[in-house]
């Protein structure tokens, strides 16, 4: 009997090693992914989800739309000493946060995600994308502007620059902006003679808020604000607004698959990452299972997959040159990702260490401006 | 109640009750009637509570203690005090109303608080705490948790140079760990469980205090957090810094126990001058210059104690200030406005429902039974739509490019370039949620009203009234109790609504339960939102109270 147990741990074992063992060994069978609903957690399921499940048996994924809210169902999960996520989809702002909580598991890069096809170690072919410890990058997006081209004023050229936003006497309309501070107040500053270089040491300042606040004061009257990233293409779709900002991804789908009169300025776009985040305090074979199906998920071939869905950038340097055609319009990608050439003339990047401490007061001056 | 008064009743009748010796009644069984009455009242009541016992645990278990946990949340402030234990008590007799940095003790303090923070990979979270009262403490929190090694490696390094063993983790268990500890986690094997907890080793506290104190941190937090031995692990570089202060001060020259050598040599160096030294402030500037500008200290200071009203003060637009609560700048005000906003626009929002649910009410509950269903029909099919959708066509509806707008210009009555702008503004959440609350008031009203008899209304006519005053001093008095049910549903309803105002507000039609949920979901500060709501429920428990004290409780009826 006892021969026999010890025989069948053993081929078991070996069984694993080879990498054959389809249940996979001491893995839990069953994931939960949160993620942001909608297309692009569609690319996600199309891109690494489905062929995960179908190279592994048996195992199951249940999606969970709750990324809007990670923080702080997290921090609820957290304190009640139960968590039911197992790997959480975040903009990179909120992983941060969440690893200063204590929240997100702190991991080896090198050790945890696949290296890229010629050897390159996973921290090098993200590089700078990784901003925190946690955080493993998947697509570069950008919030940038699109406008209807039916509304452009006569004998006029489309609006091209960021600042064109602020001209209300070329370009009359309404605008949308995201109701909150980020993003808006860099895009003022710029329109209002600050060096790009010099925004956010004029942005410390109380003189700079007040400064941006003043540039977007002489908009204020004709800007409607949007919390939600469905709003711009919506309010652009009805002719509501003559110009709008909202995620690059959203814009696409208006423009190439809803075939709206929108057209992209992506002028002073700002890039920002999402990636995953694996919670704190997982079991041991759940944390097995997720890690397996991030070192998948994340692969340089998977990454680049995703971009046939859905017009984000892949984080991995190594997934770019694989940026193939859309899967179902057949069109190339590459144009229409942030990060192409053409596309990222002039960009930001979101400032993570600047808004992490400036947020919550630059917010509270910017709410009240907004309410007044 | 009323059942206990029966039971006095035949008490009373049913046996003959006698004076006692005092003049007070006495019961049938000689027990005087005060007693035996209160006895059975008591019984009567053990009974009640028995029977509603499991929903009252249940809504006790489930409901209050909850919100009394988040609510309290809006006081409560231990991270401070638990993150950095040696600094408050280090702070204590500094004065946050100077401008002068505290001395080298707090900074020495906060040395061994932050480094173990950092190990135990709190500091990012006080950082984020007190990021919400001093804009920057989440990046120095978060750069000194990786740059505060530096300071220890300063003597590391020259220990290390000067003896190898100084690095090394077996050396270093010797001279701290008590000998029968080491032979124990010597013989501890992984099938053992827990590893045997670390001890030092006896008199060594007295002579290397800090070190003491600083190993044993060590010790224990490798044997329990990172499941590993100490006699494995070199120790953390705030060791040697302890290490160093300890020889500096006292010497080790009356010390001749094992290691006592080396100790010595280590005491030879620090006395010779090129020993190199680092003050425990010039290792935070090097960190970051933030922590030589008292405001960081002051902050620290401020929010030392266990429990604050800052949260509150917060919530009230003003701050906490060395000088005591103080209003914060005009531009940064915000939670007045919008309690005040709130309260303004769930009155608005009630009386609009009242105006338009009371005619709605009386024609339902005046119509033959058919046609009054169908009517009802209608009035809950949209009750019974999701709420998104409720606010999502009202989007629709009232759009500059929407169907009203569309239908005016079409009609002439409006200019196709000036289109009424009718959402993202109060108007519109106005609209919006006197639509969605409106079922709320037509109901109870149709319930009161339906039980109105239509007697009355004949009787005033028959007697001369005419039909305003058979209406007003008849009917309407009536079916107040109706109005007052739903007034009171629909106020406390809109005073915490957000999805509405979230999506069709805009600017100036938001509530407070926006900064609420702004503050639940995205900036973390649960204090803060605790205590925002804390002030809501109180002011709808004091309009509740008020309305009771005007209106009476008693005239307000759901049904029949």
């Amino acid at each position: 009997m006892k021969l026999t147990k010890t025989l069948m741990a053993t081929s078991a074992l070996t069984v694993a090693a080879a990498g054959a063992f389809a249940a996979g060994h001491g893995m839990s069978d069953s994931m939960t992914l949160v993620s942001w609903g909608g297309a692009y957690q569609n690319s996600q399921q199309k891109a690494y989800v489905e062929p995960y499940l179908a190279m592994n048996d048996g195992v199951s994924a249940t999606w969970d739309e709750s990324s809007a809210e990670a923080v702080a169902k997290l921090r609820a999960m957290n304190e009640a000493g139960n968590i039911t996520w197992d790997l959480v989809d975040v903009v990179a702002a909120d992983a941060i946060r969440l690893c200063d909580e204590g929240l997100a598991m702190e991991i080896d890069h090198d050790e945890v995600l696949a290296a890229a096809p010629d050897g390159t170690d996973a921290s090098d072919d993200f590089g700078d994308l990784i901003v925190s410890d946690c955080f493993i990058p998947q697509i570069v997006y950008s919030t940038t502007f699109g406008y209807r081209t039916d509304m452009v004023p006569e004998g006029v050229d489309a609006p091209s620059e960021i600042c064109d936003v602020f001209d209300l006497e070329t370009y009359p309309g309404k605008r949308a902006l995201e109701k909150r501070p980020i993003n808006n107040m860099e895009w003022a500053l710029l329109c209002d003679g600050v060096a790009k270089e010099d925004v956010y040491d004029v942005l410390e300042t109380e003189e700079g808020q007040d400064q941006a606040l003043a540039k977007l004061g002489t908009i204020k009257d004709e800007v409607i604000w949007w919390s939600a990233g469905a709003d711009t293409p919506q309010l652009l779709a009805d002719g509501e607004i003559f110009m709008g900002s909202t995620y690059n991804g959203r814009l696409f789908s208006v423009i190439e698959e809803q075939d709206q009169p929108v057209a992209m300025m992506w002028d002073a776009q700002v890039f920002d990452l999402d990636g995953w985040i694996i919670p704190e305090g997982l079991s041991e074979d759940r944390l097995a299972r997720t890690l397996d199906f991030v070192k998948f998920a994340t692969d340089t071939q998977r990454l680049a997959d995703q971009s046939k869905y859905i017009s984000y950038g892949p984080a991995r340097a190594s997934s770019a040159p694989l940026v193939g055609t859309h899967a179902d319009l057949g069109i190339e990608m590459a144009p229409h990702m942030p990060t192409d050439p053409n596309n990222a003339a002039n960009t930001f990047l979101y400032n993570y260490e600047f808004w992490a401490d400036y947020r919550d007061d630059i917010d509270a001056k910017f709410q009240a401006w907004l309410a007044q | 109640m009323t059942d206990a008064t029966a039971g006095t009743d035949q008490t009373t009748t049913g046996s003959p009750a006698t004076t006692d010796a005092k003049g007070g009644m006495i019961a049938a069984d000689g027990t005087p009637l005060k007693k035996s009455l209160s006895r059975a009242l008591r019984r009567q009541k053990m009974r009640a509570l028995l029977l509603i016992a499991p929903l009252l645990l249940f809504v006790l278990v489930t409901f209050i203690a909850p919100i009394a946990d988040m609510l309290f949340r809006s006081v409560e402030n231990q991270i401070v005090r638990e993150t950095l234990p040696r600094t408050v008590a280090a702070l204590s007799d500094y004065d946050a109303g100077g401008d002068e940095l505290p001395g080298d003790a707090v900074f020495e303090a906060a040395y061994y608080d932050v480094f173990f923070a950092a190990e135990r990979k709190l500091h990012t979270r006080l950082g984020s705490r007190l990021n919400y009262e001093q804009t920057g403490a989440s990046s120095l929190f978060r750069k000194s948790g990786r740059g505060i090694d530096d300071i220890g490696e300063v003597y590391q390094d020259q220990f290390e140079d000067l003896d190898e063993r100084w690095d090394e983790a077996r050396p270093w268990a010797e001279l701290m760990g008590d000998p029968e500890w080491i032979a124990a986690q010597d013989a501890w094997s992984e099938d053992d469980g827990a590893m045997p907890p670390f001890e030092l080793r006896d008199g060594i506290r007295d002579v290397l205090p800090r070190t003491a104190m600083a190993y044993e941190t060590f010790a224990r937090f490798m044997q329990t957090e990172e499941e590993d031995s100490p006699l494995e692990e070199e120790p953390w570089t705030v060791v040697h810094t302890a290490l160093y202060q300890d020889i500096s001060e006292n010497g080790v020259a009356g010390y001749s126990g094992p290691g006592a050598d080396r100790l010595q040599a280590v005491e030879a160096l620090i006395a010779s001058p090129d020993f190199e030294t680092i003050r425990f402030q010039d290792g935070f500037e090097e960190i970051d210059e933030d922590w030589v500008d008292p405001e960081i200290w002051k902050t620290i200071k401020t929010y030392s104690p266990p429990y604050t009203s800052g949260y509150f003060l917060n919530a009230v637009d003003a701050q906490k200030t060395a000088d005591g609560p103080a209003l914060r700048d005009e531009d940064e005000r915000i939670y007045g406005l919008l309690f005040k906003r709130t309260l303004f626009m769930s009155m608005v929002i009630t009386i609009s429902c009242i105006l338009l649910a009371y005619p709605i009410a009386y024609l339902l509950s005046n119509l033959p039974m058919r046609t009054a269903n169908l009517l009802m029909i209608l009035v809950l099919l949209p009750f019974w739509t999701s709420l998104l959708v409720r606010t999502s066509a009202w989007k629709v509806m009232l759009q500059q490019q929407g169907v009203i707008n569309d239908v005016l210009v079409w009609l002439g009555l409006v200019g196709d370039a000036d289109r009424l702008v009718m959402i993202n503004n109060q108007f519109g959440t106005i609209v919006a949620m006197t639509h969605i609350l409106l079922p709320f008031m037509i109901l109870p009203m149709y319930s009161v009203m339906s039980t109105i008899p239509p007697s009355y209304v004949r009787a005033a006519k028959s007697l001369g009234a005419t039909n305003w005053t058979t209406f007003w001093r008849v009917y309407f008095p009536q079916s107040v109790p109706g109005i007052g049910a739903g007034s009171i549903l629909v106020f406390i309803l809109a005073i915490g609504y957000y999805i509405t105002p979230e999506i069709v507000g805009g600017t100036t039609g938001t509530f407070i339960s926006n900064r609420i949920a702004y503050h639940i979901s995205s900036s973390l500060n649960w204090g803060l939102a605790a205590a925002l709501g804390a002030i809501l429920l109180a002011a709808v428990l004091i309009l509740y109270w008020a309305y009771d004290r005007i209106v009476g409780i008693d005239n307000v009826k759901l049904g029949g």
